[in-house]
């Protein structure tokens, strides 16, 4: 029923949804294209290092997606969105961690590396059923979804809003920071969980997972988009809407705002927790650093800039700050805080409806001369 | 055995040295008792350098000298003079060695000639070696020594240590005498002391009374240790909520008076904090002093970028709350990099001035650090001046009516635009002040600011935002609950605890411990 309700949305579609979805398919098959056809030699050649890191680029825009669909549509800032990312990735980390098996620096048949290192007899428990596939799949999609129905549920219920909400969600990623950076915790403390081996058998240093990896990446972003956009078009979207505009009197309607709320964080979080676990197997590391609320923060610039309440204009937002982010801190490491301060700056100052913004504007103009000219 | 005679019949310090330095350990020992019956100044010294293994002799001249390590050579200072006679190789001199025993003896003799010194401090000294080496042949020494003294101090000392060592005496009546005197005291160094006395005449029965009293003394010493427990605690806890309280005060006027969300608050302290070490770098002859400069200082640079901040960007944000919030954030960015570019990413030195150094010793068992002292002190300060500015000044006034009813304030005259740069450049400058004062306690670096500013919100939040009373009560409530979790659950834990308490806490409610009722609440949203 939903891929029905899915396809008929793209046929049905708007003209947005459609470039978008083209965009995706040719990136889909031009960087493979790229990399596998191109010789080595030639300038447009894409490395593996390249597409593992196109492929981070994608992730980076799905996590923008989710925070668009409740900050753009539903007005709530969540300061904490790398707690969801970051949980992902912890999940399908330690999935890799199990992996591992006897192939560890200590050849222990179950406990990783670190455990061996710290002296641990047991697996804790978190760690149990994680050897499993899709008992991961399942827990990337559990985790992150739970703790933003627990957290959710009890502030919408208590109505927290606005800034006081964003103010808890920061909390709840800086707590988690802390928790896990302790060694205690039980997920590798400071230096998280690395030295990944391999999915099913397959390297993951192989350039064939690299490129599965890469197109399962746009894969999920494209199903994001379309779960997206066929939720804030559905009545339900246009409940939200409405909550982002005058909450109170969707509640006077007789609305129940904070179930459409708190079903729109965690919808948000799940594809924020996918992200995460689409994430680490392409950068090959997951740290407590993800959690750093100066993370979480990064997102929100990513979809203000390219445009609030616009869905593909949080992933080209999330995109294109990072490419922007991955050539400043090579070429000029010095300048990039400055570039993404005055970018902050800059956007809610001048750019309220974003990269978008811009574009929309750019095509009304030409339309009214086309209509002037006539 | 001719010259071991010889040997101890010298008396004065350069006849015993000379033979100290063909002896035998126990001819040393009766040449120490001599020497320390000579009862000089120099005598002294010549014992405390033997006790300390600097006492040397140069091999081929035979002359006895003190000799202090100099890199590789040794500084020598010859006694009977007093002259520095220079540097020379280890093989030339050979030292005055002592054993175990004769260290102990050595020390002995020190603390008895020290106790009769003039000079207060030996005697404490002394009477702490006595207490410590635990030499009950000293007793009658110790009491008559306490009949000559007149310096508060060094009685107590002498007291406890006769208290100390009567209770090993044997004697019954001295034994009664001490135990209701340490009953007075409870100091807890003398816990060893009461526990060696009931290992020794635990079997015997004529003790039982006075072993019943010493399990009562011990009783008390330890609730007494709980109670100053609890009173360190509560001080840590309290300085702790002044220094949050110091640096989320400036952001309940930015956030709590005006409603911005400033997420710069932080690098606002970060640059108060790097005031005060380019004010030590430029005066460093002032380093006693340069808090106090530093103060005004501080205020003003911060203040001042506060109001370019607030005219510049801040003033087209009112009323979006969300938008100021990422603005602002972007400008720490910028401020964060500013100062990595201008002094460096690594932190920075800052000295601490000498009185703020040191301890207040109130108990054997409880001592405060002045500087926590002087924090908590400060931060009250601050509180007081900002309650005065905000209630009885003009500007105070204007602040307030700004707040609550803008457009009639403006009706009124008041220029709105010009009280809310103000406003916000106080908030700002306060926060540089805090920053004076976190340079003390926290290293000065540019990631400073950030460390705090998820701290100030929850101060803020948890006190009730527009309310300087309930940031008070908010910091100090926070700052001890935490020094109370910490020994329970360590640091960290402590503060994620904290932080879900905050959580829950805000959903119970959410407008903070003291929310603002009535109209001013309304207007507050």
């Amino acid at each position: 029923m939903i891929s029905n309700f899915i396809i008929l949305n793209i046929l049905r579609g708007d003209i947005r949804t459609k470039v978008f979805l083209s965009i995706l398919l040719f990136v889909a098959i031009i960087v493979p294209l790229l990399n596998i056809y191109v010789p080595a030699s030639s300038y447009f050649h894409l490395t593996d290092y390249h597409i593992s890191l196109f492929g981070k680029y994608l992730t980076y825009g799905l996590l923008a997606l989710s925070l668009d669909l409740i900050w753009g549509y539903c007005g709530i800032l969540s300061l904490g969105h790398g707690a969801f990312f970051a949980l992902g990735g912890y999940c399908i980390g330690i999935h890799f961690m199990r992996e591992i098996g006897p192939r560890g620096v200590y050849g222990d048949p179950i406990l990783p590396d670190f455990m061996v290192f710290l002296n641990w007899s047991d697996l804790p428990l978190a760690w149990y059923g994680f050897d499993s596939f899709s008992y991961t799949l399942l827990m990337i999609i559990i985790v992150p979804g739970l703790l933003a129905f627990i957290f959710g549920w009890f502030a919408f219920k208590s109505r927290v809003n606005g800034v006081y909400f964003s103010i808890i969600t920061q909390a709840m990623t800086y707590a988690l920071m802390l928790a896990f950076f302790q060694n205690d915790f039980g997920f590798g403390g400071n230096n998280g969980l690395t030295d990944f081996k391999d999915i099913f058998g397959f390297s993951l240093q192989s350039h064939a997972t690299k490129i599965v990896l890469f197109l399962l990446s746009v894969l999920a972003l494209a199903i994001g988009y379309l779960v997206c956009n066929s939720f804030v078009n559905s009545h339900s979207g246009v409940v939200l809407k409405g909550i982002r505009d005058q909450e109170d009197r969707l509640r006077f309607l007789g609305y129940r705002v904070e179930n459409y709320k708190l079903s729109a964080f965690v919808v948000s979080a799940i594809l924020a927790g996918i992200a995460g676990a689409l994430y680490v197997p392409q950068v090959g590391i997951i740290n407590p650093g993800e959690f750093a609320p100066l993370k979480s923060i990064e997102v929100v610039v990513w979809v203000a800039l390219g445009g609030r309440g616009t869905l593909v204009g949080a992933i080209l937002g999330g995109v294109i700050v990072n490419l922007a982010k991955s050539y400043f801190t090579v070429n000029f490491p010095e300048i990039w805080l400055y570039f993404l301060g005055a970018l902050f700056v800059l956007v809610t100052l001048f750019l309220p409806n974003g990269l978008l913004g811009i574009i929309k504007k750019i095509f009304l103009f030409i339309k009214n001369k086309k209509e002037k000219s006539f | 055995m001719f010259n071991a005679s010889n040997n101890v019949y010298a008396d004065n310090i350069d006849e015993i040295l000379s033979a100290l330095q063909k002896s035998n350990f126990s001819e040393k020992e009766e040449l120490i008792t001599k020497l320390g019956n000579i009862q000089t100044n120099k005598s002294l010294k010549v014992l405390k350098s033997l006790e300390k293994g600097i006492l040397y002799y140069i091999k081929e001249s035979k002359i006895n000298v003190f000799a202090k390590k100099v890199d590789k050579k040794y500084e020598l200072t010859d006694i009977t003079s007093g002259k520095n006679i220079g540097l020379i190789k280890k093989n030339k001199i050979k030292r005055i060695s002592l054993n175990n025993k004769l260290r102990k003896h050595t020390r002995t003799i020190i603390a008895k000639s020290s106790l009769l010194s003039d000079n207060k401090n030996m005697r404490i000294e002394a009477a702490k070696i006595i207490f410590e080496s635990n030499l009950i042949e000293l007793l009658p020494l110790i009491s008559q020594a306490l009949e000559n003294e007149k310096n508060k101090n060094v009685i107590k000392e002498l007291l406890k240590t006769q208290a100390s060592l009567s209770l090993l005496s044997g004697d019954k009546l001295l034994i009664n005498k001490s135990l209701d005197y340490l009953m007075k005291t409870t100091d807890p160094e003398i816990i060893s002391v009461v526990n060696q006395f009931i290992e020794k005449h635990k079997t015997e029965d004529s003790y039982k009374e006075e072993i019943i009293k010493a399990n009562n003394l011990l009783n008390k010493i330890n609730s007494d240790l709980k109670l100053y427990k609890l009173i360190e605690n509560l001080f840590f806890g309290l300085s702790l909520g002044s220094v949050l309280f110091i640096a989320s005060v400036g952001l309940a006027i930015t956030f709590g008076v005006m409603g911005v969300i400033n997420l710069a608050h932080g690098e606002m302290i970060m640059i108060g904090a790097y005031t005060t070490y380019v004010i030590q770098l430029i005066f460093p002859q002032l380093i006693e002093y340069s808090l106090f400069i530093a103060l005004p200082f501080a205020f003003l640079v911060t203040g001042l970028i506060g109001v370019v901040i607030e005219r510049l960007v801040i003033r087209y944000l009112y009323g979006k709350p969300l938008e100021t919030l990422l603005a602002t954030f972007g400008i720490s960015l910028i401020l964060q990099q500013l100062v990595r570019s201008i002094f460096s990413p690594i932190n920075m030195p800052v000295t601490t001035p000498q009185w703020m150094s040191g301890m207040l010793n109130i108990h054997p068992a409880l001592s405060l650090a002045y500087g926590r002292l002087y924090i908590i002190a400060f931060s009250i300060a601050i509180f007081i001046a900002l309650l005065i500015l905000l209630r009885k000044s003009h500007f105070g006034i204007k602040i307030r009516a700004v707040m609550q009813n803008r457009p009639m304030a403006r009706a009124m005259g008041i220029k709105t635009n010009w009280i809310d740069s103000m406003t916000f450049g106080l908030g700002s400058g306060i926060a540089g002040i805090a920053g004076v004062a976190l340079s003390q306690i926290t290293n000065v670096g540019p990631n400073l600011g950030q460390s705090y500013i998820i701290d100030c919100f929850m101060v803020v939040v948890f006190g009730g935002v527009g309310n300087i009373w309930g940031t008070l009560s908010g910091a100090f409530l926070l700052g001890v609950g935490n020094k109370f979790l910490e020994p329970y659950s360590g640091a960290v834990l402590a503060k994620i605890i904290t932080l879900i308490f905050l959580i829950v806490f805000i959903q119970k409610k959410p407008k903070g411990m003291f929310a603002l009722k009535g109209r001013a609440a309304e207007i507050n949203q």
